[in-house]
């Protein structure tokens, strides 16, 4: 079975790694959508959460926001299994729409970010737009500040909400499928942003994607998750025709294309054979550090 | 008149304040609802010779009620119009049983703002404050979750609860309002006056004051002229607040254009990341 991911390397031995996933599963009206999913981010990793659609990722991302409960397994934010709510934890959501009249500026936006979810009017401070100024300036976001969120581009907003979202220095930043509707230019500038700001701030960052390639070049480690089983490890660990036939549950073969990966179902595959896999499982995708 | 005046612009303050956080929401249609269902309270209300203002308030704060419980079980458009429905249904029944209602009716649609006595003022300037302190009191979540609700979400901000809070703010807005404008015109003051304000102010304060300030003039405006020209307020209300959301849009377009064509000029390091075209936004 999938083994629990060590931290990584530059994590010093002893802490707790900044986000653990041990053993969840999850069930979702009557359906099991994850099973035993293990896997563990230090501060200053980034991982790929790679899966098809309806493979479990935003159900595992909701389960570490702590909005939908597992039915079995812990998660831990910075080596502490968080009450209801997973208070160390950014989230950027998946396939927003914002309105352009929306009188709201990214600025704005990102104070929300501190108190958004206090009662009462907030009085305007010094310190309070210094630390606005810096989380845009962090994101590269300074010189649209100013302009209504809704007018802004794909890739601007998503560095608005990554604003947002990180302005309380969480431990740990998850992003539904936040490549899903850029252009290609906008995509390495976001991943790109990601990598630095996880490095920089010491955020273990979690990305979920149903394309790995664009993630490739950022990447620490992947989780990859099918019929919701996940394989976690190196790219060069879990991408392979092995370790993914496996998951599957029928052969897929991998393929390399001038630095892009291809995954295709192999002959004779077959969807939906979870089956074979819950046999077979236990051997090929223990993933060693 | 001195009473139409003052009452008439604090109707004016409640309806520009909450119909900011009905447009950003897009709850136009809870706001026409809960109006428009708190008329059967009224119409109950003549019919038992009872307090007005206590069967208006009843009947508001049971469509809230309503729309919200139905709203997590159905589409919100399809529990709103149920909810719309069934309080109509009842309004025409108790109606009915009055002797006189014609009249009534009319004025609890229309409102009669030239007619405020000086015993409504103590209510509405009460009701006013209370519904004053609520959207303050939710002023951030209601903005975050406005923008983005899963944002609110993932900050622990109860959707369902937050909702219903909300809508209970449009009850108590339309409890005061009905009785001096009527239900027909507080809608409209509730959506005009804010559309227009967020085409003009880009940022959530100064379109919230902004559209206080437009609705109070759109009143105001409309008191003058009927009082002036002997015609019925309530056409000068809807005609100013969809004047207003015309200039506004007009605006809003100005602007739109003009940001394209900086946007096309040459620009000095030729790419999107010059200044000049994120400055010509100008979102404030």
């Amino acid at each position: 079975m999938t083994q629990i991911a060590p931290v990584s390397a530059d994590a010093s031995p002893g802490t707790a790694p900044a986000l653990a996933v041990e053993h969840v599963g999850a069930v979702l009206g009557g359906r099991q959508v994850l099973h035993d999913v293990s896997f563990a981010l230090g501060a200053g990793e980034l991982a790929g959460l790679i899966g098809s659609n309806g493979a479990g990722k935003t159900t595992l991302l909701r389960v570490i926001l702590g909005l939908q409960a597992q039915s079995v397994g812990v998660v831990r934010i910075g080596g502490q299994a968080p009450g209801r709510r997973a208070s160390g934890v950014g989230y950027v959501p998946q396939k927003f729409e914002l309105d352009p009249d929306l009188p709201v500026r990214a600025r704005d936006l990102v104070a929300l970010g501190i108190d958004g979810n206090r009662f009462g009017i907030p009085l305007p401070s010094r310190r309070r737009r210094e630390l606005v100024q810096a989380m845009l300036r962090a994101v590269d976001a300074e010189r649209f500040a100013d302009a209504r969120v809704g007018e802004l581009s794909g890739g601007e907003q998503q560095r608005v909400l990554i604003a947002h979202a990180l302005i309380q220095r969480p431990r740990v930043l998850l992003l539904d499928e936040p490549l899903a509707s850029l252009d290609l230019r906008s995509e390495h500038e976001v991943v790109a942003l990601l990598a630095r700001l996880a490095r920089e701030q010491r955020i273990a960052v979690l990305i979920s994607a149903h394309d790995v390639n664009p993630l490739l070049p950022a990447m620490d480690r992947v989780v990859y998750l099918a019929g919701g089983r996940a394989a976690v490890g190196r790219t060069d660990e879990v991408i392979r025709a092995e370790v993914l036939s496996e998951l599957y549950g029928h052969h897929v073969d991998v393929l390399h294309l001038h630095g892009r990966v291809i995954v295709v179902a192999g002959p004779g595959g077959e969807q939906g054979s979870d089956l074979t896999l819950a046999h077979a499982h236990g051997t090929d995708l223990e993933v060693s550090p | 008149m001195v009473n139409a005046w003052t009452v008439g612009g604090i109707v004016a303050v409640i309806a520009g304040l909450v119909g900011f956080f009905v447009v950003l929401r897009g709850s136009a249609f809870a706001a026409h609802a809960v109006p428009n269902g708190s008329f059967a309270g009224a119409a109950g209300a003549v019919w038992l010779n009872i307090n007005v203002l206590a069967g208006l308030g009843a009947f508001a704060l049971l469509g809230a009620a309503g729309i919200g419980w139905l709203g997590h079980r159905d589409r919100q458009d399809v529990a709103t119009a149920l909810t719309l429905v069934l309080l109509l249904g009842l309004g025409a029944l108790f109606l009915s049983f009055t002797a006189e209602s014609a009249p009534a009716a009319y004025s609890l649609l229309f409102g009669e703002i030239l007619g405020v006595s000086n015993n409504q003022l103590v209510p509405t300037l009460g009701l006013a404050a209370g519904c004053v302190a609520l959207i303050a009191f939710l002023y951030r979540p209601l903005l975050l979750s406005s923008v983005l609700s899963e944002l609110g979400e993932v900050r622990g901000i109860p959707r369902q609860a937050l909702e219903l809070a909300f809508l209970a703010c449009i009850a108590l807005a339309t409890t005061m309002t009905v009785p001096v404008v009527g239900t027909t015109l507080i809608f409209s003051l509730m959506i005009g006056a804010p559309a227009a304000a967020r085409s003009f102010a880009g940022t959530p304060g100064r379109a919230l004051v902004l559209s206080v300030a437009i609705a109070v003039a759109i009143v105001w405006l409309a008191i003058a002229a009927a009082y002036q020209l002997d015609l019925p307020v309530g056409f000068f209300v809807g005609v100013l607040s969809g004047a207003a959301y015309a200039i506004g849009r007009a605006w809003a377009a100005w602007r739109g254009s003009s940001a394209r064509r900086s946007a096309r000029l040459p620009a000095s390091d030729g790419g999107p990341n010059d200044p000049a075209s994120a400055g010509a936004f100008g979102g404030s």
